[in-house]
């Protein structure tokens, strides 16, 4: 193999799992590290600078991040990313003063943001400070999207909600509410936006057209239910629900029915349950409130005598699954009646533009959603953004803020006359973190503590009330024990080939076998030659230089390093170091500052 | 040395041997010694020896004298019995153990100091008993853990880090080992696990004196160029003469050797060592052209490395000796004594 360039950014960015899985690239260890050291609004700033909504994203993050976590391959659980994300948020002093500030003057470019969503919002916390003349156009009477209007209160408090989505606001957005967009078309003709931001989510829960769907008023749709929770319209539903479906939807509709005084709730799943496409946390806090969870059983017909839902008829499947884990065949071997009182459906969400006329230029394909640009997040209409759910179909919230910084960049370099394609490239900063001789700026030594687990609010306590937050966050000592389990895979094993003198300190050393000195070979037959085979491909080998003495090359199997330090403090002449990357991102306010905004004419 | 010890976790997958170990149940406290001390990686071939062997912790026995070699016994395989004896007095220790329970496994360690100097004496009889023992010198040139003075084996010409070049002749101790009828006779490198591995459990399982002498780098003292104990000489000057594959008891020889390049020398466990020739003219099994082949390559100034002799028929002190084939840690006090009658027998046995 060739050796690693380990001047590219990227490579040491993989490294760093979570912040490589984090859309965002929120700097995990970075602000786990400041938890440590008790530096709570350090940490919260750190992360706000990625992800935008620590609160938020601290309670309800899909957390992309954690079976990333390293920890996850050298033994069982990852560490506890997102709960260390509340702790930073809710310990954290008044940190107003540190957000960013729109100047003085405006750059004199308009732009409109649809939708007042995740998405919407971090393009407005990007393009503010920069000048921007922002307006956001949002159909319902509130902010914040389907994180008010969907997730429950008992996951997301208002006020953590109102709090973030503020900061972003008080940075000067004019925000105009019960402004639906009807018509683009209109829209565009109407005003004089210099770039307009779709950020309208994916709003349209999806139906489930069996027999009887129509014949009683209690079968809902799970978004349109949850929605009408949330301002209120419903409060009650029957004593025995079913829920069909069984993804993270249908984990809050089946918790929220009941707060709402159900007592039986079944979540119906048509396939077995490694098939789920819930989170193993919402499964888990879902079965803590003693919801049952039905496997192999397929929606047939709405049961309904007399105008009144009785029940659900049910084909009860037999899969059989192969080798690989894939389904490969399923038949049916019954029907079944359960009975209910309610139905609520959460198979899925679709998007929909009725608003948005096909003869403006803006391409649909066939899910009759826009066509838009990974990168640069426009359509095929200059001018116009997408990001969010409105972009690529339902994701999530991190999703929709890693979309909306890459929208800013964009509009920025839009409305620069730039070209978008043409973007920052991503740098990264090494530096030692040698203190002494057997000394390091971080805590080397690895801490075996499993996983600390989230104090919840007692069973009996927590229906009382809709808007109880279930879980407590972490203890202090819960904390201080997390922190530790953290591998600080940014502290880099950086390799000096010109200084080894073979003396295999390193390789005897290392508590994970990750090193070995041998004759170079091709990436497939270097992999097996390796003091343990490196059997995960996801994970790189770092390939020196010859080395001066035998000409052989050392070789790292990234994947199980454990950021001991040990090799680089086992080693004679330094030829190992242990320096942190700080993997750098470009941001709009980057592009803005390498370009400042040419005076251009409106669209 | 380090702050932290080494952590616990270890790689997912490792592997366990026959007796249900993984290769990190055999470390010991972690190590004290110079960062890059080739001792430490001798003791990391030993750990891959003994876990490769899957010799039961508890059956083995590490004996030592004093110097940084001889700290090694704490830095491996710590569930088993150690000994920590006086400067160059570890062969007496180890007789007399070996003496009370033959079925120990016994691992000694020693430096160049430690056997060719002030230990001379202990050494050349040891051998001369052929207790069943492996008997390794970590040899460096220098006595390390006194700061870097010449050893014994400090070659005519060879320059430590401070100071002028050594002037006085250097002892070998493999021709000793030869010379003095030592059973197994082998020359490792502490920067060469591949070779050093196989020879370490041929050590082990040969029955007798399993002498290695085992070239390792003091970093600290003896590590510059000029030095003839230095990794860049060694790796230089280092010819291996005879390659040798260990073979455990339970599995076949593969057929992967050409007919006639290879010679498989069967051991008293049924182990085997499969001698791979890289060099025709010699034979690993000569005693005479062994000596002599060592005379020739010392004046070449290579440094032969591999096993060199071996005699698999030779009695052990035991055999020699005829003691009980029980340990005799095992036999009970009454039996062991042979009370007040007996023992005047045995004395007028040499009136
Ligand atoms: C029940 C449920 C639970 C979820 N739980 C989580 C979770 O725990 N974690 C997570 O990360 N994600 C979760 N998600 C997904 C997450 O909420 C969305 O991915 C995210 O909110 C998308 O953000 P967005 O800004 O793209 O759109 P949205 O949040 O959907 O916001 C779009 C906004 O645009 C407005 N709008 C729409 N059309 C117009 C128009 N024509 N004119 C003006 N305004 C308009 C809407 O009223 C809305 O306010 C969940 C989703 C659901 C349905
Ligand atoms: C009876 C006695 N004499 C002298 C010493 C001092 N001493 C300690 S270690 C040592 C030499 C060790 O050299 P070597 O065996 O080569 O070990 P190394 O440190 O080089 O590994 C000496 C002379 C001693 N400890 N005891
Ligand atoms: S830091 Fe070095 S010694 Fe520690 S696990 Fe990584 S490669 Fe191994
Ligand atoms: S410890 Fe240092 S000098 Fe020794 S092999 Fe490792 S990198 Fe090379
Ligand atoms: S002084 Fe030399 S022999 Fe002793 S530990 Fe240090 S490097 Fe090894
Ligand atoms: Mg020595």
């Amino acid at each position: 193999m060739k050796p690693t360039n380990i001047s590219d950014p990227n490579y040491f960015h993989k490294v760093v799992d979570c912040q490589w899985a984090c859309p965002a690239h929120t700097d995990v260890p970075k602000y786990i590290r400041l938890i440590a050291q008790g530096e709570f609004s350090d940490a919260y700033m750190v992360n706000r600078e990625s992800n935008v909504f620590p609160g938020i994203l601290g309670r309800v993050c899909d957390r992309p991040c954690e079976p990333a976590c390293r920890r996850t391959r050298v033994e069982d659980k990852p560490v506890a990313i997102c709960r260390l994300k509340r702790v930073a948020s809710d310990h954290r002093d008044d940190i107003t003063a540190r957000l960013p500030k729109p100047p003085s003057k405006m750059n004199g470019k308009k732009i409109a943001l649809i939708g007042a969503g995740c998405a919407s919002l971090t393009v407005a916390n990007d393009l503010l400070p920069l000048g921007y003349d922002v307006t956001i156009f949002e159909a319902l009477g509130t902010t914040g999207g389907l994180m008010r209007t969907n997730i429950p209160q008992f996951r997301l408090p208002p006020k953590v909600l109102n709090e973030e989505i503020q900061y972003i606001l008080d940075m000067g957005a004019d925000l105009k509410l019960n402004h639906r967009i009807e018509s683009l078309k209109d829209f565009r003709e109407k005003n004089n936006f210099d770039a307009i931001f779709v950020g309208t989510g994916a709003p349209k829960g999806k139906e489930l057209n069996l027999p009887g769907r129509y014949d009683s008023k209690n079968v809902h749709i799970g978004i349109e239910w949850l929605e009408s929770v949330a301002f209120e319209h419903i409060d009650k539903i029957g004593k025995d629900v079913l829920i069909i479906g069984v993804g993270n939807t249908a984990m809050d509709c089946c918790r929220t029915s009941l707060r709402l005084g159900a007592k039986n709730v079944k979540v119906m799943a048509r396939k077995p349950r490694e098939f789920f496409k819930a989170s193993d946390w919402e499964l888990e806090d879902a079965e803590e409130e003693n919801v049952e969870i039905i496997v192999n059983h397929s929606p047939k017909e709405f049961v309904v005598k007399n105008g009144k839902l009785i029940g659900m008829l049910f084909e009860e499947i037999k899969y059989q699954i192969n080798d690989d884990g894939k389904i490969e065949s399923s038949d049916v071997i019954g029907e079944k009646i359960i009975e209910c009182d309610d139905v609520i459906l959460a198979i899925g969400q679709d998007n929909a533009f009725p608003w948005i006329e096909r003869d403006l230029g803006i391409e649909f394909d066939k899910w009759d959603c826009p066509i838009v640009d990974e990168v640069t997040m426009m359509c095929s209409l200059d001018g116009v953004f997408f990001g969010g759910d409105s972009a690529f179909g339902p994701k999530n919230i991190i999703w929709a803020v890693a979309h909306g910084h890459e929208a800013a960049i964009s509009i920025h370099k839009y409305c620069s006359q730039e070209n978008l394609e043409e973007r920052l490239p991503p740098g990264m900063n090494l530096t030692s973190q040698k203190m002494g001789l057997h000394e390091w700026s971080y805590s080397n030594d690895y801490d075996g503590s499993e996983r600390r687990l989230m104090p919840h609010v007692d069973l009996k306590k927590r229906f009382k009330q809709l808007n109880i937050e279930v879980e407590l966050g972490f203890t202090l000592d819960q904390t201080v024990k997390e922190v530790e389990r953290c591998l600080n895979c940014d502290i880099q094993t950086v390799f000096a080939a010109n200084l080894c003198i073979e003396c295999d300190a390193c390789i005897d050393v290392c508590p994970v076998d990750c090193l070995t000195i041998t004759e170079n070979g091709d990436e497939k037959d270097l992999r097996t030659r390796l003091t343990a085979p490196a059997e995960n491909l996801e994970e790189d080998l770092y390939v020196s230089e010859e080395l001066p003495q035998t000409a052989r090359v050392m070789v790292k199997d990234e994947d199980l390093c454990v950021h001991c330090g040990l090799c680089a403090e086992r080693c004679p002449t330094g030829a190992w170091d242990m320096q942190k990357s700080t993997i750098l991102l470009p941001k709009a306010k980057d592009e803005a500052e390498s370009s400042p905004l040419k005076k251009v004419s409106n669209i | 040395m380090s702050y932290i010890s080494k952590p616990k976790v270890s790689h997912p997958k490792s592997k366990k041997n026959n007796i249900g170990l993984k290769r990190r149940d055999y470390e010991g406290v972690v190590s004290t010694l110079c960062a890059g001390c080739g001792h430490d990686s001798i003791t990391a071939a030993l750990i891959q020896a003994v876990y490769e062997l899957a010799i039961e912790p508890h059956r083995l026995a590490k004996v030592s004298g004093i110097g940084c070699s001889s700290k090694t016994p704490a830095y491996f395989v710590s569930q088993s019995h150690g000994f920590n004896s006086v400067h160059g007095r570890m062969p007496s220790v180890a007789t007399g153990a070996n003496a009370a329970n033959r079925d120990l496994t016994y691992i000694g360690i020693s430096g160049d100091g430690d056997s060719l100097s002030i230990g001379m004496g202990q050494f050349a009889h040891v051998i001369r008993r052929n207790l069943d023992m492996t008997y390794i010198i970590e040899n460096n040139g220098v006595y390390g853990l006194t700061k870097g003075q010449y050893s014994a084996s400090a070659d005519i010409g060879s320059k430590k880090k401070k100071g002028p070049a050594n002037q006085q002749k250097p002892i070998d101790p493999v021709s000793m080992g030869i010379a003095l009828g030592s059973t197994y006779v082998a020359r490792g490198f502490s920067g060469d696990k591949e070779q050093l591995v196989p020879l370490i459990k041929g050590a082990i399982s040969h029955k007798g004196f399993g002498l290695l002498d085992i070239i390792s780098p003091c970093v600290t003292f003896n590590d510059n160029p000029e030095s003839t104990k230095s990794y860049s000489h060694v790796r230089k000057s280092q010819n291996e003469v005879v390659d040798a594959d260990f073979v455990p008891p339970a599995e076949e020889i593969l057929t992967k050797y050409k007919e006639g390049e290879a010679m498989p020398v069967s051991l008293h466990d049924g182990s085997k060592i499969v001698f791979r020739k890289v060099d025709k003219n010699y034979d690993p099994t000569s005693r005479a052209g062994a000596y002599s082949f060592l005379r020739e390559s010392q004046a070449k100034q290579e440094i032969i490395t591999g096993l060199l002799y071996i005699d698999k028929e030779a009695d052990d002190m035991h055999e020699s000796s005829g003691s009980s084939s029980i340990p005799l840690s095992e036999i009970s006090y009454e039996e062991l004594g042979p009370g007040k009658k007996e023992l005047a027998n045995i004395m007028n046995r040499f009136r």
